[in-house]
């Protein structure tokens, strides 16, 4: 019996047909069908419980949005003593948790201007594509062939089109789409002088973290400039420090014109995501400020924990943590590769951001399950299933990376038998 | 008056206790690189934190005493270069780091470093303690966060980034020593209760090394002392009274193993006091030992403002009129009751003189005073061996030094013990550890031991996988890239400057 004193389940298997009756019978049955059928129940730390009290260890992070792990101490007792003083707000108003957390994350980026706030990721990438048209009166968007920047409006329409056609929201002729680590293909099309905005993330996660080649993400910002195209880094899962610097572009020489983050900013407890700007693009925030509004969009509950996301993130201790789970993994997934190096062939690393290449085209689905067997969670790359995305958070201890590790090699034996069944032999 | 404009309005979290469960973790990766390190890179990285201690030795000597007020600044010096070099000559053959390998008995020792120590450092002695257990903890192959006292904060933490820099310039991971920046009473007791950390080494307060002992963690703690100083009939009065005032002004007795009472026979005394007055002492009348008494005790509290003041400041306070000249100050408590509040401990340059009317007597009393500062250290002057070992053995300490000043001797600066600043106060002090604490005490062996009957060629077994090459993988993290033209001057200066600070801080 599982009562949660507002609702109760009888059994996971209750619960399971009551999610796929009344709330999403696709998601339902595919997880059963790849072998994972996760219902998080308690979750603490790095630490995941499923409801049949499998304890799981979380390197999905649901993209970042668990950088610090779950309900962490200090973030829940932010957001605690922040509802004894606030509410979402009221978005028509200035504020001071926004007037302050939109000055502490422009600091992160001194170049930036203005934060303008969403609830979510795609939210703020919605924000970012009207910038950059409002400050080049010109509409169209161009995007990498497995981009992957949210679901709404504007945002689906970068992506693959899976998502966008079922309802009729490709919009082919605005959006474009250029090969990944392709500078010429993307000049082929900005060159014509009426694209808005080409947007990227700084390491495509969705498409299994594929690096970018070195100067690509640089030379296509000037191919940009060149153009008169907004330069938009979507940092939805490279920011906050994952790669080792607080936004993925620092890393990279660039200074986009617009950024946007999201998932982790929230600290997992509330949502919140923000798009900056510089003040050339910000100017429609002059010309009229109520021109995108959004009652969720800069809770003031969510710029709070907001705030002290990034302020725990600047604190020696952590970004020195930061640096030995990095190490830590680049040393152990390079052993680990040479123990099982029929199956495990590559590593893609920036900081605590990882893609483990698998020498199979479903590799990584088969691995995913074999680990969520063993105890860990993490996912495959849904553009690329040869590629799983493993993605420490940043206060990771050395006995949880070591145990994940030891886990991770007795998965391996079980990911080689899985892909031996015919099942998974595509 | 509280300004309820100025006080915050939403509660925050304690930034500090974060920070320091931060630091537990850092130790922890510190530790895991660390000890796999081999001898030599040890022993380099050894050297670096002794230089580096010593070069900065005299300027944190005076830091201390400009931030505390205890004690004096040229020995301080001398305190914190013997916690350098000194210590490192002391241990540098005991090796802590390669397997033992013992053929006759078929046993093979393969030391295990503890992991993350948790230390705390006196107010006392803050920088010496901290540059000792400092380099216990490198030869040891341990990881070290050191929580100082309140009171030495600021000295504290530097002399502690200082070691750090050197050690981590010497090739030690980053984090290997470190120190709590702001610490308080609940925070200590976290993170001595924390599961993270694997030995606590505690210094300070009796109830500082309680806790210790009852946060559920192994402990090496060490209580305070009360020593004894016997001088026998037999003894050279002279050099007796010399070492006793050379140990009592000693930084002020801020030693614990500094002297409390002087103990003679009757028949002695009137040659004691002549010889201490000849050594610069201030030989108190009934009058001045009242005084004395009342201005050093509030009742049963002892006055902290004495602490690690010198003799002639002490006077003034307590309203004794005495030459500028003179080192220490001696009260006079004529029979050697145990009831006197002067024959507590007293951590300042002040040392009570009573004289017994028999050997036996001398000894039962010493045996009682010993008893409140249990477990410590006493000391003999004289050449009559007979009654050293009787005092020896009855005397419930467990060091006894012979002819020399006690605050250098029992902490083997003047002496052979090995140099310490954590004096174990073992069972009689209800404590883990008796003798003095050293880099061994950080370190347990796992034992390898073949059957008795089982024929075994242990020495040819090949050990070298327990010590793991230094790697220098290349780092997986992204770094800030130059700022692109675009920005200005100013920001250009804004952006290096934040980096630098980021730099040192990053350092801790
Ligand atoms: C890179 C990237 N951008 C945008 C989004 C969309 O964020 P949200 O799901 O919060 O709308 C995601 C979500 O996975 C993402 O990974």
């Amino acid at each position: 019996m599982f009562n949660y004193g507002y609702f109760s389940f009888d059994s996971k298997e209750d619960l399971l047909e009551k999610a796929a009756e009344y709330w999403n019978p696709g998601k339902v049955s595919f997880w059963k069908g790849v072998g994972t059928p996760m219902v998080i129940d308690r979750r603490e730390g790095y630490q995941l419980f499923d409801m049949s009290g499998k304890r799981l260890i979380d390197l999905h992070l649901n993209g970042g949005t668990y950088n610090f792990g779950h309900r962490h101490p200090e973030l829940v007792e932010v957001l605690k003593s922040g509802l004894d003083y606030f509410d979402m707000g009221n978005h028509w108003f200035p504020s001071v948790a926004r007037a302050a957390f939109a000055e502490k994350l422009v600091k992160t980026a001194p170049h930036m201007k203005y934060a303008i706030f969403g609830a979510g990721g795609a939210e703020a990438v919605e924000i970012a594509i009207k910038t950059a048209r409002y400050a080049t009166k010109r509409k169209k968007i161009v995007s990498i062939v497995n981009g992957y920047h949210g679901h709404s409006g504007l945002s689906v329409a970068t992506g693959d089109e899976r998502f966008s056609k079922i309802f009729l929201a490709d919009r082919p002729d605005e959006f474009i789409k250029v090969p990944f680590n392709d500078a010429d293909a993307l000049e082929d099309v900005l060159k014509k002088g009426d694209v808005a905005g080409f947007i990227i993330e700084t390491i495509p996660a969705t498409a299994g973290f594929p690096m970018p080649i070195n100067g690509y993400l640089k030379t296509c910002q000037d191919l940009c400039h060149k153009y008169g195209t907004k330069f938009i880094s979507d940092e939805v899962q490279t920011g906050l420090m994952r790669t080792g610097v607080m936004w993925g572009w620092q890393g990279y020489d660039l200074t986009p014109d617009i950024f946007v983050c999201g998932k982790g900013l929230g600290g997992g407890l509330y949502p919140i995501s923000a798009c900056l700007v510089t003040e050339e693009c910000g100017q429609w925030q002059v010309e009229d400020g109520a021109a995108h509004i959004s009652t969720a969009g800069g809770s003031e509950l969510g710029c709070l924990v907001g705030h002290h996301v990034i302020e725990m993130l600047q604190r020696p201790e952590v970004v020195s943590n930061i640096d030995f789970v990095a190490q830590f993994f680049a040393t152990s997934m390079a052993e680990m590769m040479k123990r099982h190096s029929d199956l495990f062939v590559g590593v893609r690393q920036r900081g605590v951001v990882l893609g483990l290449e698998f020498d199979h085209p479903e590799g990584a689905v088969a691995v995913s399950r074999a680990l969520y067997e063993n105890g860990i969670w993490a996912i495959f790359s849904s553009l690329d299933k040869r590629v799983l995305q493993f993605k420490p958070g940043v206060v990771k201890d050395v006995e949880l990376c070591q145990e994940i590790m030891d886990r991770f090699d007795s998965a391996m034996p079980r990911a080689r038998q899985l892909l031996k069944s015919t099942r998974w032999a595509s | 008056m509280i300004d309820r404009n100025t006080e915050p309005r939403l509660n925050v979290p304690d930034r500090d206790l974060s920070s320091a469960r931060m630091k537990v973790n850092r130790a922890a990766w510190a530790a895991k690189y660390y000890q796999r390190f081999d001898r030599n890179n040890v022993l380099l990285i050894a050297e670096a934190v002794a230089k580096a201690g010593y070069d900065r030795a005299a300027e944190f000597a005076d830091w201390t005493v400009r931030e505390t007020g205890f004690g004096v600044v040229e020995h301080k010096t001398l305190k914190n270069q013997l916690s350098t070099h000194n210590l490192l000559d002391f241990y540098r053959d005991m090796d802590l780091v390669t397997p033992r390998v013992d053929q006759e008995h078929k046993i093979i020792e393969i030391p295990k470093p503890a992991g993350v120590v948790f230390a705390l450092a006196p107010a006392t002695n803050p920088v010496s303690t901290i540059y000792y257990k400092a380099m216990l903890a490198v030869l040891s192959r341990n990881a070290i966060v050191i929580s100082p006292h309140p009171l030495a904060k600021e000295c504290s933490v530097e002399a502690t980034r200082h070691l750090a820099r050197a050690a981590e310039a010497a090739g030690a991971p980053a984090g290997l020593i470190q120190c709590v920046e702001n610490p308080t009473v609940p925070l200590v007791q976290d993170i001595m209760s924390s599961d993270k950390i694997d030995v606590i080494m505690a210094t300070g307060g009796d109830a500082m090394v309680r806790a210790a002992y009852s946060s559920g963690n192994p402990a090496l703690g060490v209580g305070s002392g009360n020593a004894v100083a016997y001088v026998d009939p037999s003894a050279q009065v002279d050099a007796a009274a010399r070492c006793l005032v050379d140990s009592k002004s000693f930084d002020n007795s801020v030693l614990c193993t500094n002297e409390s009472v002087c103990l003679t026979l009757e028949e002695n005394r009137g040659n004691v006091e002549r010889a201490l007055r000849t050594a610069g002492a201030y030989i108190c009348n009934e009058a001045d030992t009242d005084r004395l008494r009342d201005y050093l005790w509030n009742g049963e509290n002892f006055n902290v403002a004495a602490v690690g003041k010198s003799a002639v400041w002490i006077a003034e306070k307590a309203g004794i009129r005495v030459s500028p000249s003179v080192k220490i100050l001696v009260p006079v408590v004529a029979t050697p009751g145990q009831d006197d509040l002067l024959f507590r401990e007293k951590l300042c340059p002040v040392l009570t003189l009573t004289a017994a009317i028999d050997f036996q007597q001398a000894m039962t009393f010493a045996k009682h005073t010993a008893k409140r500062g249990a477990g410590h250290s006493a000391a003999f002057h004289g050449e009559d061996h007979t009654r050293l070992v009787a005092f020896s053995n009855e005397v419930p300490v467990y060091r006894v030094v012979v002819n020399a000043p006690c605050s250098q001797g029992a902490a083997g600066f003047a002496t052979h013990l090995p140099p310490s600043f954590m004096i174990g106060t073992g069972f009689a002090g209800r404590s883990s550890i008796g003798e003095n604490v050293g880099p061994q005490h950080l370190v347990h062996w796992t034992r390898i031991a073949f059957g008795r009957d089982v024929p075994a060629d242990v020495n040819g077994i090949d050990l070298s996988a327990t010590i793991a090459p230094v790697t220098n993988i290349t780092s997986p993290m992204a770094t800030h890239t130059r700022p692109s033209s675009s920005t200005s001057r100013d920001e250009l200066r804004q952006l290096i400057l934040e980096e630098l600070r980021n730099l040192k801080e990053g350092e801790l």
